[in-house]
């Protein structure tokens, strides 16, 4: 009886507004003069929308009295949806209509085309050539760099100390399990903002001014102003890296070749052996034979003025890059570790003792039987850590380490002052990178998952 | 091979053993002892480099020596057991005690031994230690910000009042227990949000006003993670129920919704706060920035209570949905009386977690100028009277969080293990 009533009602509503539209005009836009430009063309619309709804209640009226759909309504499906969606749509309505009228105000224009024009800014640090005649979509391209730098290097070095420290929390040894233990909780609850900053601020500063600075292994120097390195000039690079590639393809057949062998003939090769062998001979053999050799670029003490002095040649880490990676991987492998931990104790005793029964060693019991089963219950949080890592990364924008937060949605924001756009494109960028991240690893999921019958 | 065999150590000859084996330990733990605290080097008469590994060697040939199988002493049998298992284990055991040993002396000389905390100017501070002089000084601006000091009393009354009515669960009577969800979910934070806007923010009841510009501090932290608590939760629920939700339209903007705040850095979007809402909004509204970040970190951690309600939703087994439907129940009435109780319950812990992670976030709001802890510190760095405390000023910060952290997550997992035990 009610959607009969409610029918009627919208439908009388409908005839009203269709006859005050047609005899009067749109007697909406009396009242609001700003907001009638954005909401004409949906205003001309709600006759329909009235009799839609009408007919939807007439209908459902009729469907709900029949005796075999009784109780089943689609108003109860479509109605909350319906709902929701207009909600949505009228938020972003809202928000697009101010942000007009407000940039139309200060006199913005709204575009991308000021990625095209010239940068003019600096940057402190960059793997790829830059300056500041280069247009903003490059300034982009490199400060993303960076920030994928920063992760990267972040990754691999949490990686290292996550899983020694989670192998080390399960320890028989009382004083390793509990360093380890008590490592977790320390990195673990401070904000990574204050260890970000410990590291640049406090520890870093405390390092000695260039001409001070003893050499590291020799040749390093570990300096106020960054880690000096030296660089590597090759000859004949390339024939180098083909003796790499060579290598690691004939790795993998040996391992296929392996994995072959043990499940038809269970024969047992040492392929660790085998392939650290090869790695280290045949790009040997190319510095015999292909014409390959080595130089370093020493970094050497320069002085700039009286009292200032930089290393010139060799790499050069800026201490921003260098706290940055510190905290990062210090505090992400704490999580890491206990994802590691979760993992080799979340496999049943059962499997170890059964692999040590069937006669395999302890090694063999670790690579055969439980690390392929604890990958699995690692590998999926473990990559969500590594997410976070690269989203944390943006926090370089702190200690000013040129990444993408800071050059982009920084620099860049002030100077064109285009805050919708530049925003939302860093907002895209790490959204991307997080989704891609999320469905490899969904693939990953579906193809190590126990396929049960 | 038999001339090795006083090497292998066995019950029949322990007294010996015993003897050769604590006596070398000892005298490798009190080479390193005597060297880290006084300085004095035993064995100088070695060339540099042997003196350098001499502790560690004779060290790990004691722990060879007593490394006996059933030795029927239960102290060694212990000690074996824990931290001598294997000469690998022994390496590491004597590591990590040398490393104890020599990292002691200098932290403590530094942090307490060469220190200052009397004084109230950087000239106090004559030793090369911690200048706590520093902290000291600048306590109450790391606590309340730039808050007016006599006006700190507003503060410290707000947050007992707050806490005090948080523990009114506590007390509460049998027949006042179905309420409580009803008051923590709904009273408790509009009181509290009164309590704090009436006394912190002032302006009535002739308290002075004072604009958020000037709110700092630590008392910043709690107010801005409290506040986003208590309006995440709510959000987060609707969110989880909306993913789950059997209506496509409201599953997949939830997803969206969830996807899109999980997939970007807290930090754009405090940028996004700053320099996009007012861009959103009508022109001639004014939003306190205070509270536009708030509105922004609680849309941002919305997302992950999302997920965490929705793991409690999904652990529940099905029996209870129908259960509900079989009684005649429509869908708010299921959740609200009988999924969402059981459901929640299960996610306390994981909702703490969520907490203390947006504790840790809050340090970020310094992005937009707002000084918590964090920013408060940077501001005490660079003024020109108190250069070169950095050091001090980030290791005050740090324990201060890692206590607040330590004893959250603590409590977090006192919960689970509770609620473990409880089903």
């Amino acid at each position: 009886m009610k959607f009969r009533i409610l029918a009627y009602f919208f439908l009388l509503l409908g005839v009203t507004d269709l006859t005050i539209k047609i005899f009067y005009g749109n007697i909406f836009s009396r009242f609001t003069e700003d907001y009638y430009e954005i909401a004409n063309p949906i205003l001309v619309f709600t006759p329909v929308l009235f009799f839609s709804l009408g007919g939807v209640f007439l209908k459902e009226s009729r469907v709900s009295m029949s005796l075999e759909n009784f109780g089943t309504t689609r108003i109860k499906y479509y109605s909350p949806q319906f709902i929701c969606l207009a909600v949505v749509v009228l938020i972003f309505l809202f928000f697009t209509f101010n942000a007009q009228i407000n940039m139309e105000n200060r006199g913005i224009d709204f575009g991308f085309d000021f990625l095209a024009q010239e940068s003019s800014f600096d940057m402190q640090f960059s793997l790829m050539d830059y300056d500041g005649q280069d247009p903003y979509w490059w300034a982009y391209v490199v400060a993303l760099l960076n920030t994928l730098l920063v992760a990267v290097l972040g990754i691999i070095f949490c990686t290292i100390i996550g899983v020694v420290v989670g192998v080390a929390r399960l320890s028989p040894n009382f004083l390793i399990r509990n360093t380890a233990a008590w490592y977790v909780e320390f990195f673990r609850n401070i904000p990574l903002l204050l260890q970000i900053f410990f590291w640049y601020y406090a520890a870093l500063r405390a390092l000695p001014l260039p001409q001070d600075a003893s050499p590291l292994f020799g040749v390093t120097y570990l300096t106020i102003k960054g880690y000096y390195m030296p660089a590597f000039i090759w000859n004949n690079l390339n024939v180098f890296m083909y003796s790499i590639l060579a290598a690691i393809v004939s790795i993998v057949f040996i391992r296929y070749y392996a994995i072959k062998l043990r499940d038809t003939q269970g024969k047992q090769i040492p392929v660790f052996y085998i392939s650290l062998i090869i790695l280290i001979i045949l790009p040997l053999f190319t510095f015999l034979f292909g014409g390959v050799s080595l130089n370093f670029e020493i970094p050497v003490l320069k002085q700039l003025s009286a009292t200032s002095f930089i290393y010139d040649g060799g790499i050069a880490l800026p201490p921003e890059l260098i706290a940055l990676t510190l905290a990062l991987s210090l505090y992400t492998a704490t999580f890491v570790a206990e994802c590691v931990r979760a993992g080799i104790q979340g496999i049943g005793k059962g499997q170890k003792e059964a692999a040590s029964s069937l006669g395999l060693t302890a090694n063999q019991v670790l690579k055969l039987v439980i690390m392929p089963q604890a990958l699995r219950i690692i590998i999926p949080p473990t990559t969500n850590q590594y997410l976070n890592l690269t989203k944390n990364s943006s926090l370089a924008a702190a200690i000013a380490y040129p990444d993408l937060v800071l050059v982009f949605a920084g620099t860049a924001l002030m100077q064109t002052g285009r805050a919708i756009e530049i925003v939302s494109i860093t907002m895209l960028t790490y959204l991307s990178i997080s989704l891609a991240i999320a469905a490899l690893m969904n693939w990953y999921n579906k193809l190590i998952e126990i396929k049960e019958k | 091979m038999n001339k090795l065999t006083f090497l292998k150590s066995d019950r029949s000859n322990i007294q010996l053993v015993l003897i050769i084996g604590l006596f070398l330990i000892t005298i490798s733990i009190f080479d390193v002892f005597l060297n880290s605290f006084f300085k004095i080097n035993l064995i100088s008469f070695l060339p540099s480099k042997i003196s350098f590994i001499f502790p560690l060697v004779i060290g790990m040939m004691g722990f060879h020596l007593i490394r006996i199988e059933y030795s029927g002493n239960r102290y060694i049998d212990i000690l074996n057991k824990n931290i001598n298992t294997s000469t690998f284990n022994a390496f590491l055991t004597l590591l990590i005690l040398f490393l104890i040993l020599k990292a002691i002396p200098p932290s403590l000389s530094w942090m307490i031994l060469d220190a200052n905390i009397s004084g109230d100017s950087k000239d106090a501070c004559t030793g090369s230690g911690a200048c706590w002089t520093y902290i000291k000084v600048w306590f109450r601006r790391f606590m309340y910000g730039m808050y007016p000091n006599e006006q700190h009393w507003r503060i410290n009354t707000a947050f007992l009042l707050v806490i005090g009515l948080g523990t009114f669960g506590l007390f509460a009577t049998e027949k006042m227990k179905k309420f409580l969800a009803l008051y923590y979910v709904v009273i408790y934070p509009i009181l509290a949000f009164l309590i704090i806007y009436y006394l912190i923010s002032g302006g009535y009841f002739g308290l002075e006003w004072i604009e958020t510009g000037a709110w700092g501090g630590l008392s910043l932290t709690f107010i801005v993670s409290f506040f986003c608590l208590i309006f995440c939760f709510p959000l987060g629920m609707l969110l989880a129920l909306g993913r789950r939700s059997s209506l496509p339209a409201v599953r997949y903007i939830s997803i969206g919704y969830i996807e899109f705040w999980r997939g970007v850095p807290l930090i754009t979007v405090l940028f996004m706060s700053s320099v996009m809402f007012p861009m959103f909004l009508p022109e001639d509204f004014f939003m306190d920035k205070l509270v536009r970040v708030i509105i922004a970190i609680t849309l941002f951690e919305g997302a992950y209570c999302a997920e965490v309600i929705r793991g409690g939703l999904q652990s529940l087994p099905r029996g209870q949905y129908d259960a509900a439907k079989s009684l005649g129940m429509g869908y708010w009435k299921m959740h609200i009386f009988v999924i969402l109780p059981q459901a929640l319950k299960l996610v306390i812990p994981g909702i703490c977690n969520t907490f203390l992670a947006l504790v840790k976030d809050t340090p970020l709001i310094f992005v937009v100028g707002l000084a918590e802890l964090a920013g408060m510190l940077a501001l005490a760095k660079t003024n020109p009277k108190w250069l070169g405390f950095a050091m001090e000023g980030y290791i005050f910060a740090s324990i201060i969080f890692w206590i607040i952290c330590y004893a959250m997550s603590k409590y977090s997992y006192n919960l689970e293990e509770k609620y473990k035990t409880e089903r």
